[in-house]
């Protein structure tokens, strides 16, 4: 009975394993970077950068038509784009990233509605360039896989000069001379994931995904090493929920992945040891050897 | 910017007035809100109007993101024909806002809609005899706006009813000689209701009359079902909805990907679907071919 409710949707379809896989390596690369984003307090800076995408992909849909690889590079583009654009604002001006990155984000997602609007009032473009879950194909899977690897990697590689560029950036650029490309990896890392996020589940999911699970484990536990696998686990799991409850209650699988996340959120909210809400209620005692 | 802005109320005055130029009357100026429907307004009104589209060729009318020069052309117009039955949700507030004095022609007056799980369903051209009301109802309102042209527009609308019955004849003999158990295929959206009702071809889709809901799993799940189960032969891809979930269902099930219909919207002039009459017998071929194999 549970084995029907829980596993036999994912046994009798193929579009509900690649779903499940597509969203779990979405998950298990972007929430780690999710938790960088907070820890570098640009929790926001992820919504800001998926709108980035949009000019870029629709370009490569104008140009190349429904292709995943001109529409994914030309996404990818996009963000960086911006990204770079934003920080040399910051570093150069008066202005703050946020502000910038701000200024750029909305203009960048102005150029895609106009871009997007310049095939006419053909099909409804924005449901073309924003996947859903449920519609993966190969080349969108393999992409997925792909970026997820390639972050996983990247993140073990270069997890020191992260932490570092993360909580003591001017110490890592006193150590090393390529402390001052640390951001920029980071950056590279979060369009990539964000653009084949959504090839996945569309931006809005796509950064749902990495965010709630980031900010859910940050209330579990204050150690970064603990945090990060701790975030892709409650990611991977949001996605297994939700597509389950997609499954059941007829309701669309994004969504529905990111509301099983926001659960999860939730609760961390209120039983979240280092942080949540119930922690208030007994005061850890001071003073006391 | 500003002759033009002046040529264009002269026009506009023109065609109010009546007053004749040198090349005739001025044709009447009215607005189709979609490809099909201002095909059939053409066909009707010939040389007397001038038909402005607002959402054109491959385009989709359930979720159109009015702009201003559509406004211009509503408020410039005399008639404005829409499908009614919820097809075109936006017309109403961009009438509204385009403060026209036009007359609104809802041509699905009369028609008797087929209602679902969402409503009424909007896709009536689907079936040519609901098409004959619409004739019927675009040769009223242009006989009542330009009553000069009367004639015409009686005599243009007899030819098209007769091509449109011969179609009509023709589509049922196609369909009538593949067996009944063999008349089933996937399509994207569910916009073929009054087509199957008519021709007894059995549709299933994943996304429901509108292409604006997105498919859940469970719906997806059921259509795969249903497709192994009654062994369809092919699954269609429309025009206007997404196509990678129909092909991911066409993977899943081993079913053919059978072409693309056209539903809510005509192909460019190019195309193999460039009016309505090519519209119907393009989507019958592609589908008696895909059930024949």
């Amino acid at each position: 009975m549970l084995f029907d409710l829980l596993l036999q949707p994912f046994l009798d379809y193929g579009f509900m394993r690649r779903a499940l896989v597509g969203a779990a390596a979405l998950a298990l690369a972007g929430s780690p970077l999710g938790v960088f984003l907070i820890l570098r307090r640009m929790s926001l800076a992820g919504d800001a950068l998926s709108h980035a995408i949009l000019p870029g992909a629709a370009l490569g849909y104008l140009i190349a038509g429904l292709s995943l690889p001109a529409m994914t590079l030309g996404g990818l583009a996009a963000g960086l784009v911006v990204a770079m654009l934003a920080g040399a604002v910051a570093r150069f001006t008066a202005l703050r990233e946020d502000a910038s990155l701000a200024a750029f984000y909305l203009l960048s997602l102005a150029l895609g509605v106009t871009l997007v609007s310049l095939k006419g009032s053909s099909v409804d473009l924005l449901h073309v360039l924003f996947g859903s879950a449920l519609a993966l194909d190969d080349a969108a899977l393999l992409l997925l896989a792909g970026v997820a690897t390639v972050t996983l990697f990247a993140l073990a590689l270069f997890y020191r000069a992260l932490v570092m560029d993360t909580l003591d950036p001017i110490f890592l650029r006193q150590t090393t001379r390529l402390g001052g490309l640390a951001p920029f990896l980071f950056l590279t890392l979060v369009v990539l994931n964000l653009v084949a996020g959504f090839h996945a589940l569309g931006t809005l999911m796509a950064v749902g995904l990495i965010m709630l699970p980031a900010a859910s484990a940050r209330l579990w536990t204050r150690d970064l090493a603990a945090a990060l696998p701790l975030a892709a686990a409650l990611g991977a799991g949001a996605a297994y929920t939700g597509l389950v409850f997609s499954y059941h209650s007829g309701t669309p699988a994004g969504p529905a992945i990111v509301l099983a996340a926001g659960l999860a959120y939730s609760a961390s909210l209120v039983f979240g040891p280092a942080g949540g809400l119930t922690r208030l209620r007994r005061p850890s005692r001071h003073l006391e050897g | 910017m500003v002759t033009r802005r002046i040529l264009l109320s002269a026009a506009v005055w023109m065609a109010f007035a009546g007053v004749p130029t040198q090349a005739g009357p001025a044709p009447v100026p009215v607005v189709a809100s979609f490809s099909i429907l201002a095909d059939l307004v053409r066909a009707v009104g010939g040389e007397r109007v001038a038909v402005t589209t607002i959402v054109g060729p491959d385009g989709d009318a359930h979720v159109y993101q009015p702009r201003p020069a559509d406004s211009r052309a509503i408020a410039d117009a005399r008639l404005v024909f829409v499908n009614g039955l919820g097809f075109e949700g936006w017309i109403d507030r961009l009438i509204g806002a385009a403060r026209t004095r036009a007359e609104v022609v809802t041509v699905s007056k009369g028609i008797a809609a087929r209602t679902g799980e969402e409503g009424a369903d909007p896709h009536a051209w689907q079936d040519p005899a609901n098409v004959k009301i619409y004739v019927e109802n675009i040769r009223a309102a242009l006989a009542a706006a330009d009553p000069g042209g009367a004639e015409d527009y009686e005599a243009n609308a007899a030819a098209y009813l007769a091509r449109l019955a011969a179609l009509d004849a023709e589509i049922a003999k196609t369909f009538d000689a593949i067996p009944k158990e063999r008349r089933r295929v996937v399509s994207t959206h569910d916009a073929f209701g009054y087509f199957s009702a008519r021709y007894g071809v059995e549709f299933i889709a994943p996304q429901g009359v509108s292409t604006e809901a997105e498919a859940s799993a469970r719906d997806i799940a059921r259509i795969i079902d249903a497709a192994k189960r009654h062994k369809v032969s092919a699954v269609f891809l429309e025009n206007v909805a997404d196509p990678r979930l129909t092909r991911r269902i066409a993977a899943e099930t081993g079913a053919r990907i059978g072409g693309t219909l056209y539903s809510d919207a005509l192909s460019d002039a190019k195309g193999p679907a460039a009016t309505y009459l090519d519209m119907m017998r393009h989507n019958a071929g592609e589908l008696a071919k895909a059930m024949a194999q």
